[in-house]
């Protein structure tokens, strides 16, 4: 078991304060494959105080979380080129068994920003694969260690990196619940709302300027859009009995809600201003968890119709469902992935809670996970990943496994219980 | 069905007579209830203005612990919204309160122990919310003075890991407006 602890604290200096406590990162287990690369530490002509080693550790970092690479020591390395690609002894890199080398330079500028450029390097042909240059404030520091180690990534593994995304959870201390935003590697967490009452079912907007969520705080479910650009929020729907469940269409136009007014939880459909309500769903019994394909053509669903909890699917209009799951007696919380080719589910399994990802052309089903009582799936938006909650005793905590099943993290608040976590889009800053 | 309904016209007959009672021994249980509890006069004063005399000023059914209309908890069976026979007196109590006091409002609270999963909890809270509504309309109550709704497992303890721990969160709460 390869098992790495990454603690980043020493980099606590850059949390505004005020933030709440960090996430810590826990990776169990890798892909067999590891794509072994050296992250040289990027030369600075004028070093920016407490900023040294940011960029190539937060790189290092992202890249070792994925389980996809082997993050090389390059301490001991006698080639130490800086910035300087003319510098670059190959051999020495090769002696180490480095398949790729990346270097960097991170220069300030007179207006107070910086110029941060990177090259990533193949030791064996000995060329430069890519090369970026990004001009930005000391703020947007790990935020660009984020983008470049996704260039990185994208390179190297021919799939979209996810580093530069942000993802929201809801934290719960001394009796109050915060729902938060923080980087992908849970730096830099931020307060979007708090309250006494609980805050459950936060969804991203599709554009990530925007998150959907329930709150109790007036002592009944009332789904929420605050803007996470102004702050401002809005009421979403506050109709008599419960308010729940939101999910985004894949334009951001229309959510899908769960009302209940006096009787079960029913699927609605509602434009994201608060107009337009209408009802998808008619049946006595609970259907509830809507969420859209990502080709925008149907709602997926948990019902209970067929007297168990399982998953279902209709037309985005409304009108006849079909079922989707068949094994298991209780199925919940459908997630379908990126590229819609997948289902993510909690199953019950001999009583316990998991992840469980069904293929859906050929119906074929993996559990995922191995928690006790796991929920909230959540994909990563390459879908590479899949975030979900899990339990540490009768603490929340988030974990996330791979699509495979093969890497495993564990993000954990010392001292605190988190959970309902949502994987934020890619979006284009 | 139509039994049902008889029965339960019978049972609205009854309590109004059974209440009737209560009413006038309002004074006494007012003596006990009166240092305890002055500062929740107002949630009372609001069914007082149906104009009945100084003894409903004098003391609040809802917060007099001898009455049964200070019993506000229906607990449930697992993974069931069946209403239990025990029950039945405490939501009949409110139903007579409720249809002899048209501008009180009531919420009807449902609730899941830990297991399983939040939204889908909150539609069984929802679901078992609706059971008590169901046994109220039936007694009368009419659907505005109701609303139901689903705190699902965010009241329940996490740390419980058993049936007698389980059985405590599995409930709707009877809270009324402005309570």
């Amino acid at each position: 078991m390869n098992k790495l602890r990454l603690l980043l604290s020493l980099l606590v200096l850059f949390l505004p304060l005020g933030a709440h406590a960090a996430l810590t990162v826990e990776i169990v287990g890798g892909a067999a494959q590891q794509i072994p690369i050296a992250v040289v530490p990027f030369a600075q002509q004028t070093p920016v105080p407490g900023q040294q080693d940011t960029i190539a550790n937060v790189i290092g970092a992202d890249l070792r979380r994925s389980g996809l690479f082997r993050v090389l020591e390059t301490r001991g390395v006698a080639n130490q080129p800086g910035g300087d690609i003319n510098q670059v002894n190959y051999a020495d890199w090769a002696a180490i068994q480095a398949q790729a080398l990346t270097i960097g330079n991170v220069e300030a500028l007179p207006d107070n920003r910086l110029k941060v450029s990177f090259r990533l390097l193949d030791v064996y042909k000995q060329n430069q694969l890519v090369g970026m240059e990004y001009n930005i404030t000391p703020a947007q520091l790990r935020m660009t260690a984020h983008k470049i180690a996704d260039v990185i990534y994208q390179k190297l593994t021919g799939e979209q990196g996810v580093f530069a995304t942000r993802i929201a959870y809801v934290s719960k201390s001394g009796g109050r619940y915060a729902l938060q935003v923080a980087d992908s590697d849970g730096y830099n967490p931020q307060t979007v709302v708090s309250s006494a009452e609980p805050i459950i079912s936060p969804v991203w907007s599709p554009d990530g300027t925007k998150l959907a969520y329930v709150s109790f705080e007036k002592k009944k479910p009332i789904v929420y859009v605050q803007s996470l650009i102004s702050g401002q929020r809005t009421v979403l729907a506050n109709f008599k009995g419960n308010n729940s469940a939101p999910s985004w269409s894949p334009d951001g136009k229309r959510l899908a809600i769960v009302l209940t007014y006096a009787a079960n939880s029913q699927i609605y459909a509602i434009n994201a201003d608060g107009t337009g309500l209408q009802q998808l769903t008619r049946t006595s019994a609970i259907d509830t968890e809507p969420t859209w394909s990502p080709d925008g053509r149907y709602i997926y669903f948990t019902s209970d119709r067929g007297g168990s909890p399982q998953i279902y699917r209709m037309p985005t209009t409304g009108g006849e469902a079909s079922r989707m799951t068949f094994e298991g007696g209780y199925v919940v919380s459908p997630r379908i992935s990126p590229d819609g080719k997948s289902l993510a589910y909690i199953r019950r399994d001999e009583g316990k809670f998991k992840v469980a990802l069904q293929d859906l052309q050929s119906g074929q089903v993996q559990i995922l996970s191995d928690g006790a009582k796991d929920e909230s799936p959540s994909f990563a938006p390459n879908g590479r990943m899949i975030l979900h909650a899990t339990r540490i005793g009768a603490r929340g905590a988030l974990a996330a496994v791979s699509a495979d099943g093969k890497v495993k993290q564990r993000l954990s608040e010392s001292g605190g219980d988190v959970r309902e976590p949502a994987w934020g889009p890619i979006v284009n800053q | 069905m139509n039994k049902n309904i008889v029965m339960s016209v019978l049972l609205v007959a009854m309590l109004a007579a059974c209440s009737s009672k209560a009413v006038k021994e309002t004074p006494q249980a007012a003596v006990e209830d009166k240092s305890p509890v002055t500062t929740q006069s107002t949630t009372s004063s609001d069914s007082a203005t149906s104009g009945v005399s100084d003894s409903s000023l004098a003391s609040n059914p809802l917060k007099d612990p001898n009455n049964i209309l200070s019993k506000r908890n229906v607990y449930f069976d697992f993974d069931s919204d069946a209403i239990k026979s025990e029950y039945r007196p405490l939501i009949e109590a409110h139903a007579q309160y409720l249809s002899s006091h048209s501008d009180a409002k009531v919420f009807l609270q449902g609730n899941t122990d830990d297991r399983g999963t939040r939204e889908y909890n909150l539609s069984l809270g929802q679901r078992r919310a609706v059971a008590v509504k169901k046994v109220l309309n039936l007694l009368g109550v009419q659907d505005a003075q109701i609303e139901t709704v689903s705190f699902g497992k965010e009241k329940a303890n996490a740390a419980c890991a058993d049936e007698t721990c389980w059985q405590q969160d599995r409930r709707v709460d009877i809270l009324y407006q402005g309570e």
